[in-house]
């Protein structure tokens, strides 16, 4: 039995049985939601199963028929991957099951095959061991995300699904474009055969600018986000939920893992990583102040999203003295990100419901009459703002130990300055809900379960305070960060 | 199992999971939610009880979990988390049988009751931290689980002093933290060493930023301590019920702040470094000037409530000004003081309280015979104001004779002219209201009176405010007793503050 475990492809099932599920949930539309659910419940079981799997035999690769690089299909999955899946896993959970309520049946038997493609995409996105698959995962992932967006149809939904499909497009040709680059120039796909072969050149340069460029644009660093608000604005909230939660992260993955493996060492220049984190830094403070200036709620929580990816790039300047410190907060920012922001929208998403509106100004009373929904909110805010305990306060602490250890002030200032905020926006919301003004408006009764998925990732994302300890070790299965550390 | 290492989880629980099981109470079931909040006080007063007997025989009570690599949550009793621990029970314990008749029939209790136990949980966390960074985990939460109490009434006056209040604390928690990580990244530990601290082996090459890690850290728990400049939310909060103001400024916030003064300047920095680095030198004169301040706004306010919240302002910062003045029975002056403070000031919302609730009296002016109408909070109101004045035998004697003569034992003389000169003040602003409550007529209607029959006003209204002054009173005139106030300032200045 224990061998069955321990040798069981669980990679492979990760892929397939979320794509098999969206087939039969697209040829079956009548059994779609109960196919999807259960879907979802294995493959995150399948989660499990791989993190046994990696946690006794460490770092797990897998020749997709036999047939090993440079030829055939590598898989991969090391503690970087493993973390994505996990966050992918939990998100998907509640997602899918607040999903279950929300989708009338006209919109359900759309949203599930599309949802489950999205889902095999992204576990096969952070299990590709080739660039050119990376692209293949990337684009299907982009075209998924953009057909869910526009889900809801209305004016708003398409345009910002129209801008949203001109923007991943563009990202992942670019990408496309370095990718030719570097298998004209070193004759492979393979992300370790090419940290192999790669040396610093003209070719590398370009390829990296061109990689960059894309991911930066899918991942909306700023001022490349323009996209993302109106796009997580204005999809269903489920949707929002993923995308924010999963989608950016996937790209950000990507350019994580190739900065490690191949263009970091080449390219260590400072100005790059420089670079990235004032970018990261502007996001921060642009997207909160945007986030604090806007008046609905979805659209704050969709600029906020923006400041947070900002956290993630404020890694890669910290990163050239200490790699594996400032990687794991980073990444234990990402995973506490997407547990609460996904909470977040979800909590946005009962109140909208509830209320038939998301002006913040009105949100009178909301915490009487929808206790959940607003705890929900106000947990997963917590971690957004990094207080503790929170998975947010971790990943902000180890961030902000590594930069006042190298004297980066400005970052620290950056990321207090942040979190301030993080804070003015979240209770400008909580503010309003406590009022007892009268509500003029009807409401429409919220499932118990969507409010329960809401609130049970929100106290998953502040239960991640208290899990730093296991969950760092998982991280560094295979030691994903230990290329671009330096000893001092 | 071994009791001593659950003990002081026990004490955070008892609290916490009353209030997660009153969040999901429905709103009419008052029984239920009622025996539940005495149930929760009393097992916590019952353990601290056991943990002070531990303690004074020399027991020790910790918890451990790992939070991060290399950093612990750590939960120790020791002497003065003791002593802030068993205030904050008691008051506790009588708070919630005054809350529970104030706001009865209001709406929202289950709310209001489930964030009252987990304010009262935060601050037995941070009494218990034994390290900083639990500390500030406890201090966070408890920011949080105050809001919902401050915006408890929900109208916009309320949402605008919770959004004050707010501004305030979250920007002192962001140098609180940039404080901590900092220190962390120079020392590799956070853990509280009592006698002495554990910062004096650093290079002198750091001293400059330890200096800055200090001003740091003050100025993170100033905000909760309400020292001056970072006072602003405390007289806006007043908007809350007046449990909540009890809770605020005796209980829980106000002392959580003062607290951390202590744990920074005695178990952090240790008294004798911290003198080195000249850092008690500028906290005294602050301290000593938010006295006088405080003292002098209060002067002229008219809403009682706003009167008493400057007073706090006032008041907590003796324990301050007794931490900074770095002799050993200043030291003992000030904690006593954060016993002493919280029983009167307490003893004073009870009873601003009970005028509210029963005559509708909200301004000093309209305070006039009040006496007269309800004696016993009267009585209760004027021993907490002669004790905040400073009269023997009440509490606060005590505490400003430690701090007069520890004052004068490390040659400070000038801390004497700010003692004489906030009784001045206090006695200026209290014996008014002295004055009119039981020599002038009682007007011919109360603003907004209710009927409590032949009674005063409800007891469970009156209770409270009689046994804290009561406390009071004998915290004062027992002074030398065991298991005073006083007798346990001592005892944590032997076995904490001081190599012996």
């Amino acid at each position: 039995m224990e061998v069955v475990f321990k040798e069981f492809p669980w990679v492979a099932v990760l892929i397939l049985l979320p794509l098999l599920g969206g087939i039969v949930c697209f040829l079956f539309s009548g059994i779609a939601k109960f196919t999807g659910l259960m879907t979802v419940f294995f493959t995150a079981l399948s989660v499990l199963g791989l993190g046994w799997q990696i946690f006794d035999n460490g770092v797990y690769r897998h020749a997709v028929g036999g047939w090993g690089a440079p030829l055939g299909i590598d898989l991969y999955a090391d503690g970087l991957s493993l973390l994505m899946l996990a966050a992918t896993a939990f998100v998907a959970l509640g997602v899918s099951v607040y999903s279950a309520g929300y989708f009338e049946r006209g919109y359900s038997t759309r949203f599930w095959p599309i949802w489950l493609f999205l889902l095999g995409a992204l576990n096969a996105l952070f299990l590709t061991a080739d660039i050119f698959n990376l692209y293949v995962t990337l684009e299907l992932m982009g075209l998924a995300a953009v057909a869910l967006a526009g889900l809801a149809g209305g004016k708003n939904a398409l345009t910002g699904a129209m801008r949203y499909l001109l923007a991943t497009l563009l990202g992942s040709l670019v990408y496309l474009l370095g990718v030719a680059l570097l298998y004209h120039g070193f004759g492979t796909v393979d992300i370790t055969l090419l940290a192999q072969r790669a040396e610093a050149s003209p070719v590398i340069w370009a390829a990296f600018g061109l990689i960059a460029a894309g991911l930066m644009l899918k991942t909306a660093l700023f001022p490349l986000h323009f996209w993302l608000p109106p796009a997580h604005g204005s999809a269903p909230p489920p949707v929002s939920a993923l995308l924010s939660a999963l989608v950016v992260k996937a790209s950000f993955y990507i350019l994580l893992r190739l900065w490690l493996e191949i263009f970091g060492p080449l390219v260590s220049n400072t100005d790059v990583s420089t670079l990235f984190g004032l970018l990261g830094a502007a996001a921060i403070l642009w997207g909160s102040v945007q986030a604090l200036r806007q008046t609905r709620l979805k659209l704050m929580i969709a600029y906020s999203t923006v400041a947070q990816i900002g956290y993630l790039f404020l890694a890669f300047p910290l990163a050239t003295a200490a790699g594996v410190a400032a990687w794991s907060a980073a990444m234990y920012l990402a995973f506490s990100h997407a547990l609460a922001k996904a909470a977040m929208f979800l909590a946005a998403g009962n109140m909208l419901r509830f209320g038939g509106h998301d002006r913040i100004s009105d949100l009178d009373r909301v915490v009487q009459r929808l206790p959940l929904a607003a705890a929900a909110f106000a947990l997963a805010g917590m971690s957004i703002m990094g207080l503790p305990p929170s998975g947010g306060f971790i990943g902000k602490w180890l961030m902000l130990e590594v930069a006042i250890k190298q004297g980066r002030w400005e970052i620290v200032i950056v990321m207090i300055l942040g979190g301030l905020l993080a804070a003015a926006y979240i209770f400008k919301v909580l503010g309003h809900t406590f009022t007892q003004a009268p509500s003029p408006h009807e409401s429409k009764a919220v499932p118990a379960s969507m409010e329960w998925s809401a609130l049970l990732l929100a106290i998953a994302a502040v239960l991640l305070g208290f899990l730093a300890i296991p969950v760092l070790s998982l991280l560094n299965i295979g030691n994903p960060f230990g290329i671009s550390e330096v000893t001092p | 199992m071994n009791w001593n290492t659950w003990l002081p989880v026990l004490v955070v629980i008892s609290s916490m999971l009353p209030g997660l099981i009153i969040f999901g109470l429905a709103e009419h079931r008052v029984r239920l939610r009622t025996i539940l909040n005495l149930f929760g006080a009393v097992v916590k007063l019952f353990l601290v009880g056991w943990m002070l007997w531990g303690v004074y025989h020399g027991q020790h009570f910790e918890t451990r979990l790992m939070l991060l690599p290399g950093l612990e949550l750590v939960l120790r009793a020791g002497p003065l988390s003791l002593m802030f621990i068993t205030l904050s029970s008691i008051l506790w314990l009588v708070t919630t049988i005054y809350a529970i008749a104030y706001l009865e029939d209001s709406p929202n209790r289950s709310r209001f009751f489930g964030f009252f136990s987990l304010c009262v949980t935060a601050t037995i966390g941070v009494a218990l931290a034994g390290n900083l960074i639990t500390f500030l985990l406890f201090y966070e939460l408890l920011t949080l689980a105050t809001y919902p109490l401050v915006v408890h009434r929900g109208t916009e006056e309320a949402r605008r002093a919770g959004q004050s209040y707010l501004r305030y604390t979250i920007f002192g928690g962001a140098l609180l933290l940039i404080g901590t990580v900092w220190l962390y990244s120079l020392t590799g530990t956070l853990e509280f060493a009592p006698q002495g601290g554990f910062l004096s082996e650093i290079g002198a090459e750091h001293h400059t930023s330890l200096i800055i890690i200090f001003a740091l850290l003050i100025a993170g728990f100033g905000v909760k301590a309400a020292l001056f400049p970072l006072h602003g939310w405390l007289p806006k909060a007043m908007v809350a019920p007046a449990p909540v103001s009890a809770l605020l400024h005796a209980v829980a916030v106000v002392k959580a702040g003062a607290f951390g003064i202590v744990r920074v300047v005695y178990d952090v920095f240790g008294v004798e470094f911290a003198t080195d680095l000249g850092v008690t030198g500028p906290l005294a004169w602050l301290a000593a000037f938010t006295i006088i301040y405080g003292s002098l706004r209060a002067l002229f306010q008219d809403d009682l409530k706003r009167r008493l919240a400057y007073s706090t302002i006032s008041q907590v910062s003796y324990i301050a000004l007794g931490v900074a003045i770095a002799g050993p029975i200043a030291a003992i002056g000030g904690i006593i003081h954060l016993v002493h403070q919280g029983l009167m000031k307490i003893t004073l919302f009870f009873c601003a309280g009970n005028l509210a609730e029963t005559l509708g009296i909200h301004k000093i002016s309209e305070m006039n015979g009040v006496g007269k109408r309800m004696p016993w909070t009267m009585a209760a109101f004027t021993i907490g104001a002669f004790g905040m004045i400073g009269a023997p035998p009440i509490a606060g004697f005590v505490s400003k004779w430690y701090l007069g003569t520890g004052a004068l034992e490390v040659g400070q003389g000038w801390v004497l002219i700010v003692l004489a000169g906030s009784s001045l003040l206090n006695a200026a602003y209290f014996l008014p209201i002295l004055h009119r409550a039981w020599f002038r007529d009682p007007p011919n209607n109360w603003p907004h009176e209710h009927d409590f029959g032949r009674k005063e006003t409800a007891w469970p209204l009156l209770f409270p405010p009689i046994v804290t002054a009561v406390l009071a009173l004998a915290a004062g005139i027992l002074a030398s007793a065991p298991f005073s106030p006083l007798e346990w300032g001592q005892i944590v200045a032997q076995r904490e503050f001081y190599k012996p």
